[in-house]
């Protein structure tokens, strides 16, 4: 597989959210604006590629029974540097999603991508694989966030055009489900057509 | 390179070291980022207590006990020259749809509120949000409230507050977490002759 196709693979044919389904937790939880979606979608990404990159480095000085807890381990560790980081130098994006950054810990996606992909491939690999993908769930969530602000507030990254409220169920957290369903549909509709 | 065999002492090496790296990292990166986060909470504290109290040149800080919840409250007051011109309180309140909030309450002297602002809240957005000064004016409706004369209830429960549409529960909250900052105050700092301590 060429690097260019590892890249892309994670927009629209592997999309962990549209495809794998993975990461729905704060996909389906922070998508309340494109913004919110867009920070959480960046902070996993850079969760994401650098832990990528350190699994793959020492995945031959990993015993084979200790490699979960090991990988959690590292992942734990750059979610906290995350945390600390936006905490000190963004504390507007912090406020509003300070709650979901030490469930990047648990998202899946990340844990997935370490143990199926990293702890297999060369470092070059691992990490396109790593960017490819968390730019893949960014893409995902600042779509479904653009949609469910589009409908439910009227406003596109906060640029409001409409006076008062619009549909408040996809500020909810019934939106986010509807939302989701029918991108995944839009997906599918793509992959079929290709 | 072939794979590290799983025995016991290459596993128990393996751990340590990938978790005395990752301490050490952590606590470096704490090092680093700890004086900025303070800075940060600090200015944000500073600028809601700014918002909330007329101009002033020095602050005093102390905290008092509320008569109801758990958690004491942050009186901050703000002193021109000698003169006590206003009281920023920090308070909470429990009752909110998802979570505490936080908010900075401002008081003249006298009792009456000069302005609330919200310093942290986990409400839906769309609804109870609207609690927060750049989403809407609601909380303007705060400025100048006398407590000691109208009610600190939405006009439901037979107050003087209009709730926020479709989130009175939000909009009952933040008015128990003013009544407490209000109850401390009057039990704490104002005198019966009107004036402050």
């Amino acid at each position: 597989m060429s690097q260019l196709k590892n890249f892309t693979k994670g927009f629209i044919k592997e999309n962990p959210v549209f495809v794998l389904l993975l990461g729905l937790c704060p996909a389906l939880g922070v998508t309340t604006s494109a913004f919110n979606g867009l920070g959480m979608g960046l902070a996993t990404t850079f969760v994401l590629v650098s832990s990528n990159v350190v699994v793959s480095l020492i995945k031959s000085q990993i015993p084979d029974k200790v490699r979960i807890p090991s990988f959690i381990v590292i992942i734990a560790s750059f979610v906290t540097i995350v945390q600390l980081v936006m905490e000190a130098f963004m504390p507007d994006l912090f406020a509003a999603l300070g709650l979901f950054i030490p469930l990047i810990v648990v998202n899946c996606l990340v844990l997935g991508r370490a143990e199926a992909f990293a702890s297999k491939k060369n470092l070059v690999s691992s990490l396109v694989d790593g960017l490819g993908m968390g730019l893949g769930f960014a893409f995902a969530l600042t779509l479904l966030g653009a949609v469910r602000e589009l409908l439910g507030s009227g406003a596109i990254f906060g640029f409001s055009f409409i006076q008062g409220d619009g549909m408040l169920v996809f500020v909810l957290a019934p939106g986010a489900f509807i939302g989701l369903g029918y991108l995944i549909a839009l997906t599918n509709m793509i992959k079929k057509n290709e | 390179m072939a794979k590290k065999e799983s025995s016991f002492l290459n596993m128990v090496l393996t751990l340590l070291v990938i978790t005395v790296v990752a301490s050490f990292t952590l606590a470096s990166v704490y090092n680093l980022t700890k004086g900025p986060i303070a800075a940060a909470r600090e200015a944000a504290r500073q600028n809601a207590i700014t918002m909330v109290v007329p101009e002033f040149d020095r602050l005093e800080s102390q905290k008092f006990l509320p008569l109801t919840g758990r958690d004491s409250l942050e009186f901050n007051f703000a002193y021109k020259g000698d003169e006590l011109v206003g009281v920023a309180v920090g308070t909470y309140t429990d009752q909110g749809f998802s979570g505490r909030i936080r908010a900075m309450v401002g008081f003249y002297p006298d009792g009456r509120i000069v302005d609330v602002v919200h310093l942290q809240h986990a409400e839906t957005p769309g609804l109870g949000d609207k609690i927060e000064k750049g989403k809407s004016d609601w909380s303007d409706q705060f400025r100048d409230f006398d407590p000691a004369t109208q009610i600190l209830r939405v006009a439901k429960d037979g107050g003087n507050v209009d709730a926020i549409t479709a989130a009175t529960i939000t909009s009952r909250a933040y008015c128990e977490g003013i009544q407490r900052a209000y109850e401390t105050f009057i039990a704490n700092v104002k005198t019966p002759e009107g004036g402050a301590e």
